[in-house]
């Protein structure tokens, strides 16, 4: 078939269906066969606090390894090389370590159902139903931007269609949340945690084996840094150790990585403000750690995550680091490109039907392409298509389009361009499963710690206190089902939308920049007030927009991107040099307010909650957790000090 | 929760182990050369069994006493 030399679809053997069903088979099995556990409503919703620390550590981790994040490290790696670990060695362990130690009594001790029923006991209702609802509404979205990347995923690379591959996935996710609860979720995720090393440990194998090592990846990489342009990966060049050094482009300034970001907002912003802000106060992590079946061991739950987390970058970054390295040495590898537009698809096969000559038919195409085309392949590929018995469909021409014109690179495709180039039938089916497990998984994940905030934090607390434990449970349940139905929504919102979807995005970045503030003064500070967390935490938020509408990355356009509130004033907005220094900083920003209002306010305001009250709470009200009873070198004090001294040897390592 | 996770764990990667083992005996060589000429399907899954026997292992073995 030669009019198919240029599409580019996966086709999968019996083989490749057969891992995938047995998965879907397993994971079913796992909510049916604990049915029979889901009691009351806290089987259903917490798991009882049953379950051993490794189980729930490896899913606090699996938690946040969702699909986007496999998907985005391996396209930060690509871009940034391996600076984008810093997303882990800084902007996760020390927040895991200080969670297990410092946060983790209050939360587990205080016998709190979730993260806001914390903030309920702690400061007042005001507080938890900022919190709660703004957690709601955002589970809601993330499952649905993850179950839209899926379905358009499976629609692309197999063909199915957008709507049953959509909801015959939510299908399979509803039906093992429904049957298992929150225990379901957990046990998937640490399947799929394995699912996804034992899926994409071969294709690194074999990447890094293609290229001839890791001494010959920095030498590909050497030539990437000096020369990006070639790539089209970045418009100026860099010192040699650009992508190959973690933290010496770094110290050399903004201008010399190509993340464009400083040392302080890296630290600081990355490091401090959003890492702790997420691991530490995120309902969907935190919640994991929350039904381990003791202290003991809900303290070891993020001790135990932090392991795997330290060495997930060989997995998740390494391969995007291999893809430039590959297409810098001309290994028969080239960087996925960005799909064309349809208008594009629709003017090439106009053009080729009227079987005009490639100059004309280029002249057609580029104009709604909005880039240029290689003249000698291009004029082969209309050559191709105007000789074909029948007129090309969408996807190869997309396909051909990809190959034979300047489309911009697509990222986010590096990690399934692997897998396309390395895996025969077989291994093909494990690493695609790894990567549904994934997208299904990191559903799961919000939905079950949804129907949780729904039913204790909004329902009973509001709606309807007082109620049978069995009507809680039967909640529960139907919060499931509207979670599931809500994130499908989202889904086809984010299809249509997709601009809309950026910009609620963006209120979720604002809302989430100051959260650690308040957690922190919470926790270590006795005389915050309940006036004092409420007011701080929405001045911080709206500091955030403040600040974005204030400033601009270089070369972004004002609007979803900041820079409104300067455009309205009509001043210059204050130019970072990326987006991701924008980022950091805003954090800082929305933080130092949230963090000096609420000290301001809550010694103008007077204290509710008594001594009494704050027991088990508060830092300096709740007596030491004695560890007496486990041995020295478990203790979570002695743990955490040994995993924070292997996270900075990886970074000298790679310094 | 009653349900020993290792124990799916266990049952899924010896299943899928044997599907690619059995699988990479019987195809032929020509369909290895995007994997750099290695029979990935033989040699991983052999892998996956390994694991996935570990953990049937440690699910099944009689509890040791206190």
């Amino acid at each position: 078939m030669p009019h198919l030399l240029f599409a580019d679809a996966v086709h999968l053997a019996w083989i490749d269906y057969t891992i995938l069903i047995a998965y879907t088979l397993f994971v079913i099995g796992i909510g049916f066969a604990l049915k029979r556990y889901m009691k009351t409503s806290a089987d259903f919703l917490t798991s009882g606090r049953s379950i051993p620390a490794w189980v729930t550590g490896l899913a606090f981790m699996s938690a946040n390894l969702g699909a986007l994040e496999l998907v985005g490290m391996a396209a930060s790696g690509a871009k940034y090389g391996i600076s984008t670990a810093h997303f882990y060695w800084v902007g996760a362990i020390p927040a895991m370590i200080f969670l297990a130690i410092f946060m983790m009594p209050f939360y587990y001790g205080s016998k709190a159902r979730s993260v806001p029923e914390y903030l309920k006991m702690r400061f007042d209702e005001r507080v938890r139903a900022l919190n709660s609802l703004t957690f709601a509404v955002m589970t809601v979205f993330a499952s649905g931007i993850s179950m839209n990347a899926l379905a358009k995923l499976l629609n692309q690379l197999l063909g199915w269609d957008y709507h049953v591959a959509l909801w015959v996935c939510s299908g399979v996710v509803l039906l093992y949340v429904l049957k298992g609860g929150l225990t379901s979720a957990i046990y998937t995720e640490v399947l799929q945690f394995f699912m996804i090393v034992l899926g994409f440990a071969p294709v690194v194998y074999l990447g890094l084996k293609d290229i001839g090592g890791y001494g010959h990846l920095k030498v590909a990489l050497e030539k990437v840094a000096t020369n990006p342009m070639a790539l089209d990966l970045n418009s100026k060049a860099f010192a040699p150790d650009a992508w190959t050094s973690a933290w010496k482009p770094l110290l050399a300034g903004p201008a010399h990585n190509p993340m464009g970001v400083d040392i302080f907002a890296m630290v600081f912003g990355l490091g401090f403000v959003l890492s702790f802000g997420y691991w530490c106060t995120n309902f969907l992590v935190v919640q994991r750690a929350m039904a381990a079946r003791n202290m003991t061991a809900a303290r070891n739950t993020p001790l135990i995550a932090a392991v795997p987390k330290m060495l997930m970058p060989v997995l998740v970054i390494l391969p995007g680091m291999l893809a430039v390295g590959l297409a810098a040495l001309d290994k028969g590898y080239t960087m996925p490109k960005a799909a064309p537009a349809d208008a594009a698809i629709v003017a090439f096969q106009q053009a080729t039907a009227a079987k005009l000559p490639p100059a004309d038919v280029a002249k057609a195409v580029t104009a709604k392409l909005g880039a240029t085309v290689n003249e000698p392949q291009f004029a082969a590929f209309v050559a191709q298509a105007e000789a074909a018995p029948k007129p090309l469909a969408n996807n190869e021409v997309a396909a051909g389009l990809q190959k034979t014109t300047n489309l911009p690179n697509d990222y986010d495709g590096v990690i399934l361009s692997l897998v396309k180039k390395y895996c025969p039938s077989g291994l093909l089916g494990l690493a695609l499963t790894a990567l549904l497990a994934s997208f299904m998984s990191g559903m799961a994940g919000n939905v079950t710690a949804f129907n949780t905030v729904w039913t204790y934090d909004l329902y009973q607390a509001y709606m309807a206190p007082n109620k049978s434990d069995s009507h809680y449970a039967w909640m529960g349940r139907f919060a499931t089902v509207a979670g599931i139905l809500l994130s499908i929504a989202c889904a086809y919102f984010a299809r249509s939308f997709n601009n809309a979807m950026d910009v609620v995005q963006l209120v979720f970045g604002f809302v989430n920049a100051p959260l650690f503030a308040t957690f922190l003064l919470g926790m270590f500070w006795a005389r915050t007030t309940g006036t004092g967390a409420f007011l701080g935490l929405l001045a911080g938020t709206a500091t955030s927009a403040v600040f974005h509408g204030l400033t601009l990355a270089t070369g972004n356009a004002v609007g979803v991107k900041g820079g409104y509130f300067a455009h309205l004033i009509g001043i210059q907005p204050f130019p970072f040099p990326s987006e991701m220094a924008q980022n950091f900083w805003l954090a800082i920003f929305a933080f130092s307010v949230c963090l000096l209002l609420t000290i301001g306010i809550s010694l103008a305001t007077r204290q509710t909650k008594s001594k009494e009250d704050l027991r088990g709470l508060v830092y300096s009200l709740t007596p030491r957790l004695r560890d007496e009873s486990v041995p020295w070198y478990a203790r979570p004090a002695f743990v955490g000090v040994i995993l924070l001294a292997c996270c900075v040897i990886l970074n000298i390592i790679f310094f | 929760m009653g349900l020993d996770i290792r124990l799916p764990i266990g049952l899924m990667f010896t299943l899928i182990g044997l599907l690619l083992f059995i699988y990479g005996l019987v195809t032929p060589a020509a369909m290895y050369q995007c994997s750099l000429g290695i029979n990935v399907n033989l040699k991983w899954g052999l892998v996956l069994v390994v694991f996935g026997a570990a953990m049937l292992y440690s699910a099944l073995r009689p509890e040791k006493k206190k």
